[in-house]
């Protein structure tokens, strides 16, 4: 009854304000109080832009020395030999001599046995490989003398980087004078130079640096996230659209959504304690397999996933349901042809993110044995494998020059993976949003 | 004020062609609530409601904001089904058959009782993708043909077809907000249903785009039962053949609107009724 009595009494119009507060805003006082707001303002601009600064410098310095240490990994020395492919040598595989009878020819001086140690180890120990495949490829070279170029023992490689200090005394350089002799030797007649490096890219793990490569680390993450993928993107989108469209809001739920919020928090090794203990423990899955790297990520990411979808959901106005619902769409109609694709978007987002972090991690798959030595590329889900980040950390702890460089180069990599996805996910969200 | 609204009264058509083809003047209820109560949890939005929807008329629902309008309209196609925690008691009829009970479902109710939204909420479609999405999902037009029938006639229909019909393929939401209106009432309309519920339908257009709508709904009458709510007195005047005025959550009368306007029995109804317009 009350707002009928308002609507009969009328209020009286406010009387006018007092001549004294006309003039208020333009008193003395009230600019001084101006012109402290626009002093706070700029500091508080100021102090912004100083922070914005500061983290861009830090990534800068960041980026920088991964960058100039890593940036010479690229690169690989090689020798080029005239080899005979002597089609006795070849029969018996006896690489390695055809390869070392190519060089010695190349310093007739050295005879004594000292010196051909000294030029032996001038060549990778993966050379011979090297050309057995390229024998194996195309036979019809046997019987030939060909010019080829073959990789380089990493040392070489070091000092044609200048990783080498040539004004060192022999003992402190690490080096011995002879091999930059040789090297020195073999510059002066160009049989000595820098490719780019592909063994990088498509070789499994080594303990020769020359002969080490991400490849299987890469294949080992593509893996192990195909596997977190399949698993955690359906069961948790699933999850967040029963949770924030079907679910009563009960205690259970509420239960339920803050311990999902908590699990998204839980430190990464304890998924991996998780996983040695249910997937190899219990059910006797193999070690250092993607399969178990993805479910034990899937576990890990499913937790970023729910929330952010949960979020891209509740993010669409509560209009367009009404609306659906409003010409007899049913609720799952209503979420699969109108919700969803909305959502979509935001989900993406939050999927590839959770992708990323997935890709980076390290700790959990330390746990299942991911951290193995592992030589050949994997094939399946269930070959020996190692990751990416993983990759990075065992080669750090090398105390080989070539794997400082080989370490900031494999970070690099990972980058340009991890900047790929989420340009990706810029993309797609550029291709899923609607105005509306 | 009171002036106004009469002669609005008077210069509307009088009386319904279906009724008075029958010749016992007064319509079939198209809808009947009986001691309609709802909750929001403990909160008691409606208490007691007993109305009777005639069909192939207008009927407007009025009072003061927060007595429970909009809550009773969405009783009607149980869209309070969606919201936790609501709960309705007394029971709705459609046609004699309760719509809370057993034999019909929430999903059906919803394609016989459409129901258009303040706020204009087009899907982020393309126009004939908005009219074609009920049809399509609810089996009525087969084949390619018949839903371009469907949309020509749906946009038509809600007199919209002119303005729309060289940009088909245009999203919705690039359309006015009184063309949204009229597209949301097209794709209310494209299913086919029974009876339209309006909640507040031109709150949020300009006189022109509202004038656009009153029109409109005085022509849908002939073929559908309307309930819109509306906070206009002259609006409810100028489209409605019967106006029902809430207060608090109750139902305090309905009549005829002349009657309801010119001599409310109510002295809350009076109230409201002079208050806004006195
Ligand atoms: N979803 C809801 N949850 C809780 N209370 C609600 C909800 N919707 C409406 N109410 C309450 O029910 C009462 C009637 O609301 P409503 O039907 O929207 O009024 P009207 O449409 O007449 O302005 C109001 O007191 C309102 O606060
Ligand atoms: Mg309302």
């Amino acid at each position: 009854m009350t707002d009928l009595v308002e609507h009969e009494a009328r209020p009286a119009p406010p009387p006018a304000p007092p001549a004294s507060l006309k003039s208020r805003h333009r008193s003395e006082a009230f600019a001084r109080r101006l012109r402290a707001r626009h002093a706070a303002e700029r500091r508080f601009r100021l102090a912004g832009a100083a922070a914005v600064g500061l983290a861009a410098l830090m990534l800068v310095l960041l980026l920088g020395s991964i960058v100039s240490k890593g940036y010479s990994a690229f690169w690989e020395a090689r020798i080029r030999l005239e080899v005979t492919l002597d089609p006795a040598e070849v029969a018996d595989r006896n690489y390695n001599a055809l390869l070392r009878r190519a060089l010695y020819a190349q310093f007739p001086q050295v005879t004594d046995r000292a010196g051909k140690r000294t030029l032996n180890d001038l060549l990778s120990s993966g050379a011979p490989y090297e050309l057995e495949a390229m024998v194996v490829k195309d036979p019809a070279i046997v019987g030939t003398t060909r010019t080829l170029w073959v990789r380089a023992d990493d040392e070489i490689d070091q000092l044609l980087k200048g990783h080498y200090r040539r004004d060192l005394p022999e003992a402190e350089r690490g080096l011995s004078d002879a091999k930059v002799a040789a090297a020195d030797a073999l510059l002066a007649s160009a049989a000595l130079a820098q490719g780019f490096n592909t063994t990088l890219f498509t070789a499994g793990d080594s303990r020769e640096p020359e002969q080490a490569g991400v490849g299987g680390a890469i294949v080992g993450s593509l893996l192990t996230l195909l596997v977190t993928m399949a698993l955690s993107v359906p069961v948790g989108v699933a999850a967040a659209v029963y949770l924030e469209e079907f679910a009563p809001k009960t205690r259970w739920t509420d239960l339920i959504e803050v311990n999902i919020n908590n699990l998204a928090a839980v430190p990464s090794i304890i998924f991996g304690l998780l996983g040695l203990a249910v997937f190899l423990g219990f059910f006797g899955m193999p070690r250092s397999a993607p399969l178990v790297g993805g479910l034990v990520m899937a576990l890990m990411t499913l937790p970023v996933i729910i929330i952010a979808s949960r979020v891209a959901l509740k993010a669409v106005p509560p209009s367009i349901r009404e609306a659906a619902l409003g010409i007899g769409a049913s609720p799952l109609q209503t979420v699969l042809h109108h919700v969803l694709p909305l959502a979509m978007p935001g989900i993406l987002t939050g999927t590839i993110i959770g992708m990323a972090r997935a890709l980076g991690e390290t700790a959990p798959l330390l746990m299942i044995g991911m951290v193995a030595f592992i030589v050949d590329v994997p094939h399946g889900l269930t070959d020996s494998a190692t990751v990416l980040p993983v990759q990075i950390y065992m080669w750090a702890d090398s105390p080989e020059r070539a794997f400082t460089e080989r370490t900031s180069a494999a970070i690099l990599i990972l980058l340009g993976f991890l900047i790929l996805m989420n340009g990706l996910a810029v993309i797609l969200r550029k291709m899923f949003e609607r105005r509306w | 004020m009171a002036t106004t609204i009469q002669t609005q009264l008077k210069l509307r058509p009088s009386g319904d062609r279906r009724a008075d083809q029958r010749g016992d003047g007064a319509p079939a209820n198209k809808m009947t609530a009986r001691g309609v109560a709802v909750f929001y949890g403990a909160k008691q939005a409606l208490k007691g409601i007993d109305l009777d929807i005639p069909e192939n008329r207008v009927l407007a629902l009025i009072g003061p904001s927060g007595c429970g309008k909009s809550t009773f309209l969405r009783c009607l196609n149980r869209m309070n089904d969606t919201i936790d925690g609501c709960r309705v008691e007394g029971r709705i009829a459609l046609d004699g058959e309760d719509v809370y009970g057993k034999t019909i479902d929430a999903v059906q109710l919803r394609a016989r009782v459409g129901m258009v939204f303040q706020k204009p909420n087009p899907f982020p479609k393309s126009i004939y993708d908005n009219i074609a999405y009920g049809p399509r999902i609810h089996g009525l037009a087969s084949g390619r043909d018949e839903l371009d029938e469907v949309v020509q006639t749906s946009l038509k229909r809600a007199g919209l077809w002119a303005e729309v019909k060289d940009r088909l393929r245009e999203p919705g939401t690039s359309l006015s907000g009184g063309q949204q209106q009229r597209l949301c009432i097209a794709r209310a309309i494209a299913v086919s249903p029974e009876v339209i519920l309006m909640d507040e339908p031109c709150s949020a257009l300009d006189p022109i785009a509202t004038a656009h709508i009153e029109e409109l709904i005085d022509e849908l009458r002939a073929n559908y039962t309307i309930v819109i709510v509306t906070h206009n007195m002259q609006q409810a005047a100028r489209v409605s053949q019967r106006t029902a005025f809430f207060h608090l959550g109750e139902m305090v009368e309905c009549d005829d609107t002349e009657d309801i306007f010119t001599n409310p029995r109510d002295e809350r109804t009076q109230g409201y009724i002079t208050g806004r317009y006195g």
